[in-house]
C-alpha cells in the first residue's frame, strides 16, 4: 500500500498547513505605473522566497518579473501581473502570470528573438525571461492583448 | 526615492539605497551628469549594492550615465553588483559594454587614484 506522510492522515493539519502556505500569498499586483513594477517583483521575490528557492534563483525570477511587467508598461498599459504557487506531482513551483488587454504582439516569434524591440528597449525582455525561468508560454491577440505565462520548478 | 550622492575629493559617490524604479533611475542619470559640471568631478561611483535587480532598463540606464559621465569628461565605475544579480544579467543577455565596475568603492577609490598618479 502507498505509504502517506503522517500529515496526511491528520486533515486539520493539513488544513493549518495549507492556510499558513497561502499566507504571503500569491495575488494579483496592478501593473499600471513604473512604480509597480517594483511592486511586482518584491511580491515575485517574497513568494518565491517562501516557496524555498535559492538566492540565485530569487534574482532571476525577479529580473524576468520585471521584463515582463515593464513590457506591460511600455506596450500595454494598464495590466496584471498575478503571482501563484503551483505544484506538478511533489515539486512546487511559482507560476507567473502577465497579462493585459493592450495591443497585443503582431509576430510572437518575432519578438521572442534577442534584440528585436519595436519601443526603445534592448530587445531582450521575453528572449531574456524566457531564459532566466524554466516555462515560458506567450498567448497573443491582435486587439485583445497579451498573456505571458512562466513557471520555476524548485530543483 | 532620490539617490544621495556624496562628493568625495575630485570624486562623487551615489549610494543606492533601497530598489528603484525607473524614473529614479533616469532622475540619477541626469543628477549625475550635473553634479559632474557642478563640482568639477574628475570621477563618479555608482554603488549598486544593494539592488536585488538590475534588468535591462537598469542596464540600459546604466550604460547611458557612463556615456553621459564620459561626454562630460569624467569617468564612471560601478561598484557592488551582487554575484547572483551578475548571474541574471548574462542568463538575460545584459552587457554593460565598456562601462568600468570595480568589486566595490574602496577598489574604485583606489583604481580612480592609481590613474591620477
Amino acid at each position: 500500500m502507498l505509504q502517506l506522510p503522517w500529515i496526511w492522515r491528520k486533515p486539520w493539519l493539513r488544513f493549518k498547513m495549507r492556510r499558513s502556505e497561502s499566507s504571503p500569498g500569491g495575488g494579483v499586483i496592478a501593473i499600471a505605473s513604473d512604480a509597480d513594477i517594483v511592486e511586482a517583483r518584491i511580491a515575485a521575490r517574497a513568494l518565491a522566497a517562501f516557496v524555498g528557492f535559492s538566492e540565485v534563483d530569487l534574482v532571476m525570477i525577479a529580473t524576468a518579473v520585471s521584463e515582463v511587467a515593464r513590457n506591460i508598461i511600455e506596450y500595454a498599459k494598464p495590466g496584471e501581473v498575478v503571482l501563484s504557487v503551483v505544484h506538478n506531482g511533489l515539486r512546487r513551483g511559482l507560476e507567473v502570470i502577465a497579462r493585459d488587454r493592450g495591443p497585443g504582439i503582431a509576430d510572437v516569434s518575432q519578438a521572442m528573438q534577442d534584440g528585436f524591440s519595436t519601443a526603445r528597449g534592448l530587445g531582450l525582455g521575453l528572449p531574456g525571461s524566457r531564459r532566466l525561468m524554466d516555462e515560458f508560454q506567450v498567448h497573443s491577440k491582435i486587439g485583445q492583448g497579451t498573456t505571458v505565462t512562466m513557471r520555476k520548478w524548485l530543483p | 526615492m532620490r539617490v544621495p550622492i556624496l562628493k568625495q575629493g575630485h570624486y562623487v559617490i551615489a549610494s543606492i539605497q533601497s530598489a528603484l524604479t525607473d524614473d529614479d533611475l533616469i532622475q540619477l542619470r541626469d543628477d549625475l551628469a550635473a553634479h559632474v559640471g557642478k563640482y568639477r568631478s574628475k570621477g563618479v561611483i555608482v554603488d549598486v549594492t544593494v539592488l536585488d535587480v538590475m534588468d535591462s532598463f537598469a542596464t540600459r540606464t546604466v550604460r547611458d550615465l557612463a556615456q553621459m559621465v564620459r561626454l562630460r569628461g569624467a569617468r564612471t565605475v560601478i561598484v557592488g553588483i551582487q554575484p547572483e544579480v551578475a548571474f541574471a544579467m548574462v542568463q538575460l543577455g545584459l552587457e554593460l559594454g565598456d562601462v568600468a565596475t570595480a568589486l566595490d568603492l574602496e577598489e574604485a577609490l583606489a583604481s580612480f587614484q592609481n590613474e591620477a598618479q
